[in-house]
């Protein structure tokens, strides 16, 4: 009898979740073990449910919080909420009634749990290696940093995963990519996944699941890992993953909703146990060298086109879509980024709004202030990291600096809460997307990270953190 | 269409992504790229062009539909009146939304790709059950589509349904799976 053919992780954690596997006539059922939910994408799928009298078939895998539609200014009850607009004030209200109507435990906008989606569960230890976790929004992807198998879903199959805890899904193919080498100083996860985009582009993962390898990827932490894993489907991925280790076990440990006590250990020997075979074939693979790479910026209209922080602007070989990404940038090729007046830094979203992220950037802003004319928004990404970073006295280097400290939530990366970038304003943002219009209508957006943000921040353009390091 | 990686930012801007129902959403369709801060219509946008009036397929450059996960932006395309998406590219998310919607996302070569964005306004036919377009020479093409999204259009299976009729699989494997979520 021949052994078993050498398995992905991937492969492994796809292969558990199967309630029934796919044929040519029909997809997988995949169950899904966590089901994280929000006020913008599950209105239209309660209301399914409402229609049908169907309940949710697992509350208790699913976990609920606000995030897209929620000020960042201080708010402890709905009576002071200064939502923008009756619609999110709505949506907020159906969130808290369906929430409550159905079971579902929410951290609602008086909870100090709460936060951005993506930073709440593995804050919660919700997220786990080896689960397979959705959520209807495409930055689902950051918890593949535990190991998990985790991806974004629209409306209609939240509510497939409210009524059934299962999706219908095709297997992905496989993309692996080994980032080799040491990370210079100054250099970090956010640039680490920002070259990669831009060395595989937009659409380079599409169809695939990534797993991210290599000495550059496992010397990262646990939050740098989500970086990386929360810009896959920037790339066009279906999900990315980092196979566990024990840094993975170590951030674990603990936290209120991980294995405890006799459960423990045998949830660690499993975790650690779910990797990529050695012999392991992936349908692509991808070199990167990571002790080579800059602090990397983008100049154009989506997360593609970046480049490093020093370098000119690229030319467009008479590409239309690139010259209109120019023009829309007011950026001329040939000139360097630091030609360009920056008006607001954002230092938030589920990308880049963690401590390590907010400590990276306070290191580069202590004696420091930001430049005259600048507008620098700090918003963490939950409650907890709130208040540790206050704990720790970031806050207030923040403040000194010039820059406003804000209550957590999704803010200023796609301002649905009033958080946002007036036309024409040029941000550098730590958040993940610069499409046109994304952090407000006509505005110019540059993605970075949180110590190139800060940088910007005081030197009033585009800046390399190194200097100040 | 001819611009490329159209993402989902541009079909249905964040702030629309207030609503909680899916209906309306047609009148806020690439919204910033049809209307400028006074609201009047930026007169060289492709669908403010007359002759776009009552077309119901797309044709769009590469990698349609990438970015946000939000299933708004296929709700705004049907509710706007188109029917399908045809592109040589289109990005994983939005296809998957668009076929739980009956909203046809189509992928051609290039060449075939060509003659479409050339031949604005004509009209083609797409045959749902064979998998075909028709191109403006007379000529058809296959196009890819997932089995089960196929028959789930010609047959109008509710997804959903399909997957309530697994439920004794689904409480087979919650108890028999070997540790708890």
């Amino acid at each position: 009898m021949n052994p078993p053919a050498p398995q992905t992780l991937f492969d492994k954690v796809w292969s558990e979740h199967l309630v029934r596997d796919e044929s040519a006539a029909t997809p997988a059922i995949l169950y899904i073990d966590l089901h994280l939910i929000h006020e913008v994408t599950t209105p239209q799928a309660f209301t399914l449910l409402r229609e049908k009298g169907l309940s949710v078939r697992r509350p208790d895998l699913t976990v609920a919080t606000m995030d897209h539609s929620t000020p960042t200014t201080p708010v402890r009850s709905f009576k002071d909420l200064a939502i923008v607009g009756e619609g999110a004030a709505n949506q907020i209200r159906q969130m808290q009634k369906n929430c409550a109507d159905f079971g579902i435990e929410l951290f609602d906008l008086d909870s100090d749990q709460r936060g951005i989606v993506h930073v709440i569960g593995p804050e919660l230890g919700a997220t786990q290696p080896g689960k397979t976790i959705v959520c209807g929004d495409s930055h689902t992807s950051t918890h593949g940093a535990f190991g998990a198998l985790a991806f974004g879903i629209g409306t209609t199959e939240v509510g497939h995963v409210l009524a059934t805890q299962c999706l219908l899904q095709r297997k992905a193919k496989t993309l692996a990519i080994d980032v080799s080498g040491q990370l210079q100083p100054g250099v970090s996860a956010k640039d680490v996944i920002l070259a990669i985009i831009g060395q595989i582009g937009l659409d380079g993962g599409t169809g695939h699941v990534i797993e991210y390898r290599g000495a550059a990827i496992t010397a990262m932490d646990m939050e740098a890992r989500m970086t990386v894993c929360n810009m896959s489907i920037e790339a066009g991925a279906r999900a990315g993953m980092i196979a566990a280790d024990e840094t993975t076990v170590e951030y674990l440990h603990g936290r209120s909703r991980a294995p405890q006590a006799a459960e423990w250990d045998a949830a660690v020997s499993r975790w650690l146990s779910l990797h990529s075979d050695a012999d392991a074939r992936f349908d692509r693979t991808v070199q990167m060298a990571g002790d080579t790479l800059s602090p990397m910026v983008t100049f154009g209209t989506n997360p593609g086109m970046v480049i490093p922080v020093n370098d000119a602007v690229p030319d467009s070989d008479g590409d239309a879509s690139f010259r209109k990404a120019l023009d829309y940038m007011q950026l001329t090729p040939g000139k360097p980024l630091s030609a360009a007046n920056v008006n607001v830094v954002f230092l938030g979203s589920c990308t880049n709004s963690r401590i390590s992220d907010l400590k990276q950037a306070a290191q580069v802003l202590r004696g420091n202030k930001i430049a005259a004319g600048v507008r620098m928004l700090v918003v963490p990404g939950s409650q907890q990291i709130k208040y540790e970073a206050e704990a720790l006295g970031l806050d207030k280097i923040f403040i000194e600096a010039g820059a406003e400290w804000r209550e957590s939530g999704c803010s200023m990366c796609l301002g649905m809460n009033g958080d946002t970038v007036a036309s024409g304003e040029l941000s550098v943002s730590t958040s993940n997307r610069n499409f046109e219009g994304r952090q407000g209508i006509g505005a110019r957006t540059i993605l970075a990270s949180p110590m190139t943000a800060a940088a910007s921040a005081i030197a009033g353009h585009v800046a390399d953190p190194r200097p100040y390091l | 269409m001819t611009a490329t990686d159209v993402d989902t930012d541009q079909i249905i801007p964040a702030r629309f992504l207030t609503t909680t129902t899916r209906d309306g959403l047609g009148s806020k369709l690439f919204y910033d790229w049809r209307f400028n801060a006074d609201g009047e219509e930026i007169a060289d946008f492709v669908l403010n062009d007359d002759a776009a009036d009552g077309c119901e397929i797309l044709v769009a450059g590469r990698n349609f539909g990438c970015g946000s996960s939000r299933e708004h932006a296929p709700w705004a395309l049907l509710d706007y009146g188109i029917r399908a998406v045809v592109s040589t590219e289109i990005a994983d998310i939005f296809r998957s939304n668009a076929l739980k919607n009956g909203l046809l996302p189509i992928v051609i070569d290039a060449a075939a790709h060509t003659l479409l964005i050339n031949s604005p306004g004509s009209e083609i036919t797409i045959d749902v059950a064979a998998s075909t377009i028709s191109l403006p020479d007379g000529s058809n093409v296959s196009y890819p589509i997932d089995e089960f999204a196929r028959r789930c259009l010609l047959e109008g299976v509710d997804q959903l349904g399909f997957l309530q009729q697994h439920s004794a699989a689904i409480e087979k494997f919650e108890e028999t799976r070997s540790w708890t979520p």
